[in-house]
C-alpha cells in the first residue's frame, strides 16, 4: 500500500540528499581530485619503468594511460556503493529518514530510486572531476570529461542498486565490511583495472568478465583512450540489465525490511 | 457523523502475534481522539495502519471516506504524522528540515519558506531557525517535529506519544499549541501514556489492551462510570473495613496492603467512610482517568 507507484517525486528524495551534501561538498571533492594523483604517482612513476608498454585492444599503451580509465571506473563504483551502503544505512537505521518520508505522499519505491539516483549523481561528479585531473596530466582524452557522464550514471545506478540491496539485508552497519572485502576489493583488483584481462588464463578471464566493474572499466577505456577488448554494446547491455535487476531487488529487500 | 477516520474490524498479525485484534472506531471532524493503553497494547501498530505505513491483515481503514489501500497517496497528502521517534534530519538546519519536508508534499520552495517561518513563529522556534537539529533541546525538537507535521496544512494530525520524555514546561506549551490548533478545526488522533494529557486534550478516547478496545467514551464519562467521583486509598485496611466494603457492595480494588475504594458522586456512604475508616494512612481525592486505566488494564508490569 505504500508502494506500487513510481513518479517524478523520487527527485525530492534526490534533492534532500543534495541539500545535505552541500554542507560537506568541499571535503567530498578532495578525494576524486587527489586520488588519481596518488595512484598515477605510485603506479605511473613507480611501476611503469618495470612494466613498459601494455598491449590492449590491439594497440600498445604506456602504463599510466592504461590504468587511468580503470581508476575512473573504480571511483564510480566506490562513490555509488559507499553511498547506498554506509550512508543509506545511517539514514535508514539511525536517522529514521525513511520512516519520516513514508508518512508523506512518497512511496517506498520513490525513496529507494531517489537514493540510487543520488548515488549515481555522486559517481558522475567524481568521474568528471577525476577525468579533469587526468586530462590535465594528458592521460585521458579531454572531451571524455563530458562524454563520461552517461557511463558514470549507468555505473552509479548499477553499484548504487547493489549497495542498497545489501543495505536492505544487513542487520548491522559493521557487517558492510563483508561485502567490501568479498566483492568490492576483489573487483577492484581483478576487473582489468591494473592489467588487461585478456592476458589472464581463460578461466580467470571468464571470471573477471562476470564482474560489473570489468564492463564499466571497458566502457571507460573506450571513451577515454579509444580502445577496448570487449564489445561496447555488450558491456552496456550487461550494466543496464544488472542495474535494473538490482534496483528491483533493492526495493524488494527494503520493503520487507521497512514495511511491517 | 462526518467521520474523518473510520476503522472497522481492523486486524494486524505479525508472524505469531496478533497485535491488533478486531478494532473498530470512528473519529469525527474536529474531534480530538485518544488511543490509550499500556506498552504493547497495539497503539502504535494501529496508528501505523491509519497513515498507510503498514498494511492491515484484515479489516478496513477509511480516511476522509477513502480506502487507505487504494488512495494512500491522496490520504497521506492530507494528514500530518508526528512520530514517537525523532525522525528529523540531523544534517539539516531547523528551517531546512521544514523546506525539505514540504518538498515531499510537492509544495514549491517559496510556499514552503512562508509556511516554515509561520510555523516556527507559532512554535516559538524562530530564534533557532538556522541552528542544527542536534543543538535543539528535547522540547524544541518535539515542537519542530510537530511543526513539520503541519507543513502541508493537514486536516488530520496523528500524534504518537507527542510529549513522552518532555519536561512539564515543554509539555504544557505543547498542550497549549494543540489546543489552539483545535480552534482552527483540525482533527487529532493521539496516543499517550499520560492520563492527564488524555483527560485534558481528548474529547473522546478508547482504552485498549491486547489489541482490543476495552472502553470508549468521553474522559469524564469514563471516570464516572469506572472510578466513581472520589477515590479513597486506605493503607493497612482492617478486617472491619473489608467486611463493611463487602456488605455495602462498594466498588473497590484490594491490593493486600492497600484498599482502594471508588465512591460515586453523592454516595450516602461518604460520611461513614470518611469518619469511621479514613484515619491515618488514608487519602481522599477526586477520581482520575489513571484510576480507570489501572482498573481496566491491571496493575502488573508489562515489560
Amino acid at each position: 500500500m505504500t508502494g506500487g507507484a513510481v513518479s517524478w517525486r523520487f527527485l525530492k528524495v534526490w534533492r534532500r540528499n543534495l541539500w545535505t551534501y552541500r554542507r560537506i561538498w568541499k571535503v567530498s571533492f578532495l578525494t576524486p581530485l587527489l586520488e588519481p594523483l596518488f595512484f598515477v604517482a605510485a603506479f605511473g612513476l613507480g611501476l611503469s619503468g618495470f612494466i613498459g608498454e601494455v598491449p590492449y585492444g590491439g594497440r600498445h599503451f604506456d602504463y599510466p594511460t592504461f590504468i587511468a580509465p580503470g581508476l575512473v571506473a573504480t571511483a564510480m563504483m566506490n562513490n555509488a556503493f559507499f553511498e547506498t551502503t554506509y550512508a543509506s544505512f545511517v539514514r535508514m537505521y539511525y536517522q529514521k529518514t525513511f520512516d519520516g518520508m513514508l508518512a508523506t505522499p512518497l512511496s517506498l519505491e520513490e525513496i529507494m530510486i531517489g537514493e540510487i539516483a543520488w548515488a549515481a549523481t555522486k559517481s558522475v561528479v567524481a568521474a568528471c572531476l577525476m577525468s579533469g585531473v587526468l586530462a590535465v596530466l594528458g592521460l585521458v582524452k579531454p572531451w571524455s570529461i563530458v562524454a563520461i557522464v552517461p557511463t558514470a550514471f549507468l555505473g552509479g545506478v548499477a553499484f548504487g542498486a547493489v549497495g542498497l540491496w545489501i543495505t536492505g539485508l544487513t542487520p548491522h552497519i559493521e557487517m558492510f565490511n563483508l561485502p567490501v572485502f568479498l566483492l568490492v576489493t576483489p573487483m577492484f583488483l581483478f576487473s582489468g583495472t591494473f592489467f588487461p584481462v585478456s592476458t589472464l588464463p581463460a578461466w580467470a578471464g571468464a571470471a573477471a568478465r562476470a564482474f560489473p566493474l570489468y564492463h564499466l572499466v571497458e566502457l571507460c577505456r573506450r571513451m577515454q583512450m579509444g580502445a577496448g577488448e570487449y564489445p561496447a554494446w555488450g558491456s552496456a547491455a550487461y550494466l543496464v540489465v544488472f542495474a535494473a535487476l538490482f534496483t528491483v531487488f533493492a526495493v524488494r529487500a527494503m520493503k520487507r525490511r521497512l514495511i511491517r | 457523523m462526518d467521520a474523518v477516520v473510520h476503522v472497522e474490524n481492523l486486524v494486524k498479525r505479525f508472524r505469531d502475534v496478533t497485535a491488533v485484534d478486531g478494532m473498530s472506531f470512528a473519529v469525527g471532524r474536529g474531534e480530538f481522539f485518544g488511543l490509550l493503553g499500556p506498552n504493547g497494547a497495539g497503539k502504535s501498530t494501529t496508528i501505523r495502519m491509519l497513515y498507510g505505513f503498514s498494511p492491515p491483515s484484515a479489516g478496513s481503514v477509511r480516511v476522509f471516506g477513502l480506502d487507505i489501500r487504494t488512495h494512500w497517496r491522496t490520504i497521506k497528502a492530507r494528514i500530518g504524522v508526528c512520530h514517537q521517534e525523532n525522525t528529523l534530519d540531523p544534517d539539516l538546519t531547523v528551517e531546512e528540515n521544514l523546506w525539505v519536508f514540504a518538498g515531499y508534499f510537492g509544495l514549491p520552495l517559496a510556499v514552503a519558506k512562508d509556511r516554515a517561518s509561520e510555523l516556527l513563529d507559532f512554535f516559538a522556534l524562530s530564534h533557532k531557525r538556522r541552528s542544527k537539529v542536534a543543538d535543539l533541546s528535547g522540547g524544541m525538537a518535539r515542537r519542530l517535529i510537530l511543526a513539520r507535521a503541519l507543513i502541508n496544512r493537514p486536516e488530520l494530525l496523528i500524534l504518537d506519544e507527542p510529549t513522552t520524555g518532555l519536561d512539564p514546561q515543554s509539555r504544557h506549551l505543547l498542550w497549549d499549541k494543540l489546543e489552539s490548533l483545535r480552534a482552527d478545526g483540525i482533527t487529532v488522533l493521539l496516543t499517550t501514556h499520560y492520563m492527564e494529557e488524555a483527560a485534558r486534550l481528548c474529547d473522546r478516547l478508547v482504552i485498549m489492551d491486547h489489541g482490543k478496545i476495552l472502553v470508549e467514551g468521553a474522559p469524564e464519562a469514563l471516570i464516572a462510570r469506572h472510578a466513581g467521583a472520589h477515590v479513597l486509598e486506605i493503607g493497612g485496611p482492617s478486617r472491619e473495613l473489608r467486611d463493611y466494603v463487602r456488605t455495602e457492595g462498594l466498588s473497590h480494588d484490594d491490593l493486600g496492603d492497600r484498599l482502594i475504594l471508588y465512591v460515586p458522586e453523592g454516595s450516602p456512604l461518604t460520611e461513614t467512610l470518611r469518619t469511621r475508616f479514613c484515619m491515618e494512612r488514608c487519602t481522599w481525592r477526586r477520581s482520575t482517568l489513571e484510576d480507570v486505566f489501572l482498573r481496566l488494564t491491571g496493575r502488573e508490569l508489562r515489560e
